[in-house]
């Protein structure tokens, strides 16, 4: 199934939620936070978020930064 | 003598603020944090490099109980792409306080001032402990208080530009307005010890430092030398200098002299 990831067409196989998607890219153990078509999904949801072809899909962390 | 900064519900017994970015290395960085004895430390939100998440990352090396987390919305032009950033950090569960930060113009980094109230209002309304990154504008100062900000931090000068207060006159006067109501946190453009010395004997509650710090020479040393420079300035207001006199006047007595 293909989603925008972070502004990029990515193909995720067999991925049915959030969950898979987190998988794939393997940040279970990483600190970010996701939004899915726009709205902001919390960790302990993501199994129960469904995923569909063309989703928008944003994973952020925290950098470094200041100002 | 406990002189303690009470932003929001949060009180803290340093009065430096630390940005987390540009620093040579994670090690440096981290030495440099402990040496600035800061409690508090600021981060942005980014996108994550998918095809490289495991690049080092401060924020999973630091002991995040030890430090309150002050994200940012740098890089938000917009109220709403503040809002929506803010709402992405604290959904991390890491914190509830948010830096607003909505820029005016690329070239400057001086803040929007409209996008700066509105987004301030926005996220008060949502709860967050709002600290507005501002102009040194006084009569913004007074409607962001108006708005719930839980501190007040204007610019010194522009962000990163190392070119001190510029203009410490107005400074004095979001000071003034903010006094007993909010804390004023000086942000952006300090250099040295000596700026921030100031800052502090205008009777700013705070001063939040990044570039200063990662950037000198020594970043260790210089996290250093502005605990100390912090701690200086802040007595030195509480003190109380003495008035300015255009001629000298003596410290030793004029009387009983040997002839």
């Amino acid at each position: 199934m293909k989603f925008q990831v972070n502004g990029i067409a990515r193909e995720v196989a067999g991925a049915t939620t959030l969950a898979d998607v987190v998988t794939h890219f393997k940040l279970d153990a990483k600190i970010i936070v996701i939004e899915h078509n726009l709205t902001i999904v919390p960790r302990e949801h993501y199994a129960n978020t469904p995923v569909a072809e063309g989703d928008k899909i944003e994973i952020v962390h925290f950098v470094g930064g200041g100002c | 003598m406990t002189d303690l900064l009470k932003i929001g519900s949060y009180d803290f017994h340093s009065r430096l603020l630390l940005g987390t970015g540009k620093f040579p290395d994670l090690d440096t960085q981290q030495r440099a944090v402990d040496a600035s004895g800061t409690q508090v430390l600021t981060f942005a939100i980014r996108r994550l490099n998918l095809d490289n998440p495991d690049n080092p990352n401060f924020l999973e090396q630091l002991n995040v109980s030890a430090y309150t987390l002050l994200p940012n919305t740098a890089g938000a032009q917009t109220a709403a792409e503040a809002v929506r950033i803010a709402r992405l950090a604290k959904a991390s569960g890491l914190c509830d306080m948010i830096k607003v930060e909505v820029i005016g113009d690329m070239r400057t980094l001086l803040p929007d001032p409209i996008g700066t109230l509105q987004a301030t209002e926005q996220l008060v309304k949502e709860g967050f402990t709002v600290l507005t990154y501002t102009n040194d504008d006084p009569i913004l100062a007074r409607h962001l208080i108006e708005a719930g900000a839980a501190a007040v931090m204007p610019g010194a000068s522009p962000i990163g530009s190392g070119l001190g207060l510029l203009n410490p006159h107005y400074l004095s006067f979001v000071i003034e307005e903010c006094a007993g109501k909010v804390p004023v946190i000086i942000d952006a453009g300090v250099g040295s010890t000596a700026d921030v010395a100031q800052a502090m004997e205008l009777g700013a509650d705070a001063v939040l430092l990044n570039t200063a710090v990662a950037g000198a020479k020594d970043p260790v040393l210089m996290a250093e030398a502005m605990k100390l420079a912090i701690e200086a300035g802040r007595k030195g207001y509480l003190a109380g200098r003495i008035a300015k006199k255009r001629y000298a006047n003596a410290s030793s007595p004029l009387e009983m002299m040997i002839e």
